[in-house]
């Protein structure tokens, strides 16, 4: 049903989505926590920093780490030279691009999720005899993990998405960076590939609405739990 | 008073927005270490801040605050134990449940961090009397507002609480719910021995559970004293409640008439008829008589309906705003409290001092509770 070369393009992006949304998680988990803090100083300023690739145009996203990362560039020399590190033109790369295009969807699952939880439990938690780590790991963490989870299925449903900032930065190789909307669109400009491109952008939508539904799913699940 | 709670606290409260200004809460009482101490006042006085304060939620400004020996705040020492180290079961007024966790997890929780929890059997003792048994596989999600309140109660006794701050665990609850957990919490009071500072707005609650109040009005203690005391105190009136208001008499049950549904109830100023109560004579019980509803003579009346006719004497006329005065009487030692017209006052030539008959209707007096008043009566 699909060619060596589709399917290969398939379990790539899932892996590049799937790096890029694990990867990113710990930064989101860390800017989230910060975020919900009322009185955190530069609040507005770092929500404003975080929310900057939903705005920018992904091309945009893709020149930037290149001209960071490209191997001329000195942080992309330097992890070359010091550890090997090569992300121009990797599937790595690409999941770095996919990672901090799809940041900002994890980082508003997270803080929301963390502010939905009522703190007059967090209250009750304390008189109980719960220290500030012990409230996070046993009351806040638990209620707000639907949510998070339902920001991290989101933001994987975007990365098999993303375009724009991957192949700026690590171009269209076979097997290596060419994602499934790379492939659609290597696919629309041969000659002959449109029933390739079709079949692919069938599988694109139906990947799609599985992550769509799992992350409303979880959603779901979060309003049930966190409702008084 | 060793063992007990001394609070003595000062605050700056910053008011909601648009109201402005701020409001200073400047509190000083002491409570028992046995027994429960109704911290009462309307909504805005002060309550809720002081029990966070003595809870830890809330530091205040300037102060000290013990339980016992242990100094739990102390401002001009900076010490400020945190919440978790206090020991003190805070039942608050919407139950605060862990959601994602069941019945039997929430009981635990406290359990599980508390050096003072109680062991296995006196957990299971907790269970029993708060008739939560059936209830340890739910989650709160599926329990009424009132199992939800006994889970609470139960949760934050097992942590084995040196104090119980009850917040107007009630408040949420309709009459019918609030009449199911108040024999709950009169078992709470006569089983674990835990002394509880209760909050409350209801004079209803504070009358059947309280041994004392502390009054308190715009941020300030206004009283203290026992139940007793502080209602037969007519300038509280407007603080206990001009229609609620009246006299909290303790007494122990006499003599039962089964046959007409009448017990008797002997206090220090002589003895009351008052609608069947189920319980063995000697049994202590508190009365509360209201003000609106003592009639006043200035000779016998006869051929009355009124079962409770008693000699007494003016003790002290207010005269209220409106049509209304208060009176005090003294009635061998007890005081009663009556509301009439002060009209009536000026027609009958009443004045402190003169001796009256006070008419006490037997179905206007309600049992305020059934042991409120331990080893105090008679």
């Amino acid at each position: 049903m699909l060619t060596p070369e589709e399917t290969e393009a398939l379990l790539l992006s899932l892996r590049v989505s799937g790096v890029a949304v694990l990867g990113a998680f710990p930064f989101a988990l860390g800017l989230g926590l910060l975020l919900a803090r009322p009185g955190f100083p530069g609040r507005g300023l770092l929500n404003g920093l975080v929310h900057l690739p939903l705005v920018l145009p992904p091309v945009v996203m893709g020149y930037l780490l290149l001209v960071a990362l490209g191997t001329r560039a000195p942080l992309g020399a330097w992890l070359l030279e010091s550890f090997g590190i090569r992300l121009v033109f990797t599937w790595e790369g690409a999941a770095l691009a996919a990672g901090i295009v799809t940041l900002p969807f994890q980082v508003r699952a997270i803080r929301l999720a963390l502010e939905a939880v009522d703190p007059g439990l967090m209250q009750a938690a304390e008189t109980l005899g719960a220290g500030p780590l012990d409230r996070f790991v046993s009351v806040t963490l638990p209620l707000a993990l639907p949510g998070i989870l339902a920001g991290a299925m989101t933001a994987f449903a975007a990365a098999l998405g993303e375009f724009g900032a991957i192949i700026t930065f690590v171009s269209n190789i076979p097997g290596e960076t060419r994602t499934l909307p790379l492939a659609i669109y290597t696919a629309i400009q041969s000659p002959g590939g449109e029933a390739a491109a079709a079949r692919l952008a069938a599988l694109s939508i139906a990947l799609a609405f599985a992550g769509l539904g799992l992350a409303e799913w979880l959603a779901a699940r979060a309003r049930r739990l966190t409702a008084p | 008073m060793s063992g007990g709670l001394s609070v003595e606290i000062a605050h700056a409260l910053a008011r909601s927005p648009g109201r402005g200004g701020a409001f200073a809460l400047d509190i000083r009482f002491e409570a028992p270490a046995e027994g429960v101490t109704a911290l009462f006042g309307p909504s805005g006085s002060g309550k809720t801040s002081c029990a966070n304060a003595v809870a830890g939620l809330l530091r205040p400004d300037a102060g000290r605050i013990a339980l016992g020996e242990e100094v739990l705040f102390d401002a001009a020492r900076r010490r400020h134990l945190p919440p978790r180290r206090r020991g003190i079961g805070y039942v608050f007024q919407e139950a605060r449940l862990f959601p994602h966790l069941t019945v039997a997890a929430n009981l635990d929780y406290g359990a599980r961090r508390s050096p003072r929890a109680p062991g296995a059997a006196e957990r299971g003792r907790i269970v029993e009397m708060l008739g939560i048994g059936g209830l340890l596989a739910r989650r709160p999600a599926g329990l009424s507002g009132g199992e939800r309140s006994r889970v609470a109660l139960g949760r934050a006794l097992m942590s084995g609480p040196r104090l119980m701050l009850l917040d107007e665990p009630l408040a949420a609850l309709d009459a019918g719910r609030k009449a199911e957990i108040l024999p709950y919490l009169e078992r709470l009071r006569d089983e674990t021995g835990v002394p509880i500072l209760h909050i409350s707005h209801s004079l209803d609650e504070v009358t059947r559970l309280a041994d004392r109040m502390v009054v308190l009005n715009a941020g300030r203690v206004a009283a203290t004293g026992s139940v007793e005391e502080i209602m037969a105190r007519l300038d509280l009136f407007p603080l206990t409640g001009r229609f609620e208001a009246g006299a909290v008499i303790a007494g122990r049950v006499e003599a039962a008439d089964a046959g007409m549904q009448l017990s008797a109830v002997g206090f220090a100023g002589g003895r009351l008829l008052v609608p069947r109560i189920a319980a063995a004579p000697g049994t202590p019980v508190r009365l509360r008589v209201r003000a609106r509803d003592v009639l006043l003579a200035v000779q016998r009346p006869q051929g009355l309906s009124a079962r409770n006719i008693l000699a007494v004497r003016i003790a002290e006329i207010r005269a209220e705003d409106g049509p209304y005065a208060d009176i005090r009487l003294d009635c061998a030692g007890t005081p009663i409290l009556a509301r009439i017209t002060q009209a009536a006052v000026a027609e009958l030539g009443l004045a402190p001092g003169r001796m009256v008959w006070a008419v006490i209707k037997t179905v206007s007096i309600a049992r305020a509770s059934g042991s409120g008043a331990r080893g105090r009566a008679g």
